[in-house]
């Protein structure tokens, strides 16, 4: 009976374990070729001429005016393409080295140091995450008015220096990452806290600090709502500057689907560096969410 | 303060008093000074903001002129009486559920198809995600060109085989239907990989013994991997919805002109409450559609815990 037992709790094991059929992978390949198609096809349009995607007899083979039409939008005087590049990199770097830095800092404080009140402000924290903060629009267009900054990169990278969910994200990781007596060990040396921060919790907090950092920029980088209400088409980010190229009277679709590939492109090569560590983020932010 | 740093000795128990005092202080303090950028940032740009609106709601408000006096809710009436702001209102909860819906139950069977033994895991896992680097505002430009009416790829294909022309631009469920396809386009494989780290928590020897007692794997899918993945879906749903009934850079830029199509078929909340607020620089009203749609956000995020509490707590029981 137990031998029948065990090769029955085998076989058990081997159906869960047996590498998966056509069908999972047909599954999987059909989501990959829906994810790259969009990009194929602002190719095909990107790389004809203006009657391209009316053309009834339209050829699935790319047309030889992609580097034309991708001048055409860098040459484009409402679009500002590289002044957008140059600030689009600027907001997202300088935030993103903000909200890993300000995270971390807070993250090994809820993590690691006893004070008052700890708990309440942490459960406070994540109850911010529930608050939309585009409804918050208005007020913060006045008040920007106000300060005189409307048009300028400090109006949309203030609001995004420190998130709640970098908080959240680093608490948890420097919580079981850095152990208790590191600490202890650096405060019986003499050492303060800041300087145990610097010292030791930055160090140990990198994995972490790293995928927040890489989801923030992508997130900065893909931002549209507030910088297009704060931005103007002088001094735009990438999206803002995007924009502007369908809102002509005439819409010549190779040239924006030539442009909306070139604003993907900085990304998407991040995303053939560093994706790995983007879906390993993704995965283990979600085990705590 | 330098040379203290670097005491490697321990010191000596005369010279405790300052620092000890020092670090006392130090300890009681600094946590404080660590978490307060946060909390400042956000009475700045979230708390504050909140309020503002409401105080800014209450009064009549010009995007050049400022304040102009007290409205009382007189605002909120107005809005609450405009038509457009109910076709606002459904069409914000078409797209969403046109969106969510579908979206969520792709990413389960992604999630599924990635929790098997797969060769080449990270190619798969990271082609699932190629599309959240994709800026909406691009994805919005690319698969607008994929829905146009005369042109576009997708009647083309559809008069291939036979269909009729849909009139993605002028009927309001299909119109619906293009930009939720945008939203999936991004969102989907990114949901897939949250659903699937929720699936690999899933204690393996569940799978085991309901393998013994003969389950086959879609009633090993019902039974214990949805059941057990309900934190996950409601971490989901919940995301899903605080983002979806703000849409704005999909509709925004579904046409030239940005305001939600001529008989506003696709114009939701926020861009109502743009155009109110940055096209009739009244921002009194636009700030009472905002706080309108906080008030929708949260009601709408209550019912979702609700539900899945109820359904959750019946799948409890009927096990």
């Amino acid at each position: 009976m137990s031998v029948l037992a065990s090769i029955e709790r085998r076989r058990a094991l081997a159906r869960i374990e047996q590498r998966p059929g056509a069908i999972v992978y047909g599954l999987l390949t059909f989501v990959l070729i829906a994810s790259v198609f969009p990009f194929y096809w602002s190719f095909l349009i990107g790389s004809g001429d203006a009657g391209t995607l009316s053309d009834t007899g339209m050829s699935w083979i790319p047309g030889g005016n992609f580097l034309h039409n991708v001048r055409a939008v860098i040459e484009n005087d409402s679009v500002n393409f590289w002044h957008a590049l140059a600030n689009s990199v600027i907001v997202s770097s300088v935030i993103s080295a903000s909200v890993v830095f300000f995270s971390t800092l807070a993250g090994f404080a809820f993590a690691k140091a006893r004070f008052r009140g700890r708990r309440g402000l942490l459960v406070f924290v994540i109850g911010t995450m529930c608050v939309p903060t585009q409804l918050s629009v208005v007020p913060l267009f006045i008040a920007v008015s106000k300060f005189g900054w409307t048009g300028s990169l400090g109006a949309v990278i203030v609001p995004g220096l420190v998130t709640a969910f970098g908080v959240f994200w680093m608490t948890q990781y420097i919580a079981q990452a850095l152990p208790d007596e590191l600490v202890e060990a650096a405060r019986i040396d003499g050492a303060s806290m800041l300087q145990t921060f610097w010292r030791i919790a930055l160090p140990v907090s990198r994995p972490a600090a790293a995928m927040l950092g890489l989801f923030t920029f992508i997130m900065s980088w893909t931002n549209f709502f507030w910088p297009f209400i704060a931005l103007n088409q002088s001094n735009p980010t990438l999206p803002v500057a995007l924009a502007t190229l369908q809102a002509n009277y005439f819409v010549d679709y190779s040239i924006v689907l030539a442009g909306a590939l070139l604003a993907t492109v900085p990304l998407l090569t991040l995303f053939i560096f560093a994706g790995r560590q983007l879906v390993e983020g993704i995965m283990r932010g979600a085990l705590k969410g | 303060m330098t040379t203290s740093t670097v005491v490697v000795k321990a010191p000596s128990r005369r010279s405790l008093g300052l620092r000890d005092n020092l670090g006392r202080w130090d300890l009681a303090v600094s946590p404080y000074l660590f978490i307060s950028p946060f909390f400042i940032l956000f009475a700045l740009v979230g708390l504050f903001p909140l309020a503002y609106t409401g105080w800014v709601s209450l009064h009549r408000w010009d995007l050049i002129g400022g304040e102009l006096g007290w409205a009382g809710f007189d605002n909120f009436t107005f809005v609450l009486q405009q038509r457009q702001f109910w076709v606002a209102l459904r069409n914000t909860a078409s797209i969403f559920l046109i969106s969510a819906v579908p979206q969520l139950i792709a990413a389960t069977a992604i999630a599924a198809a990635l929790d098997t033994h797969l060769r080449n895991k990270t190619f798969w896992r990271m082609s699932v995600l190629v599309p959240f680097v994709v800026m909406p505002v691009a994805v919005t430009l690319i698969f607008g060109s994929m829905f146009g009416e005369r042109y576009g790829l997708v009647n083309r294909t559809l008069s291939d085989i036979g269909l009729g022309p849909i009139r993605w631009h002028t009927d309001p469920l299909a119109s619906h239907i293009a930009i939720a396809t945008m939203v999936n386009f991004r969102w989907t494989g990114y949901n897939a990989l949250i659903l699937l780290a929720g699936m690999q928590a899933v204690p393996r020897d569940l799978y085991e013994a309901a393998t013994i007692d003969g389950a086959n794997w879609l009633r090993r899918f019902f039974l214990i991997t949805i059941p057990q993945l309900r934190p996950t879906i409601v971490f989901v749903i919940i995301t899903a919805t605080i983002g979806g009934l703000q849409i704005f850079d999909e509709p925004r830029l579904y046409d030239q002109n940005g305001l939600g199509g001529e008989d506003q078929q696709w114009m939701t909340m926020t861009i109502y409450l743009y155009k109110l607020g940055w096209n009739q620089l009244n921002f009194g009203r636009a700030a009472a559609v905002a706080w309108l749609l906080f008030v929708v956000i949260v009601a709408v995020g209550l019912l979702n815990l609700f539900f899945t509490r109820r359904i959750a707590s019946s799948e409890d029981g009927r096990r």
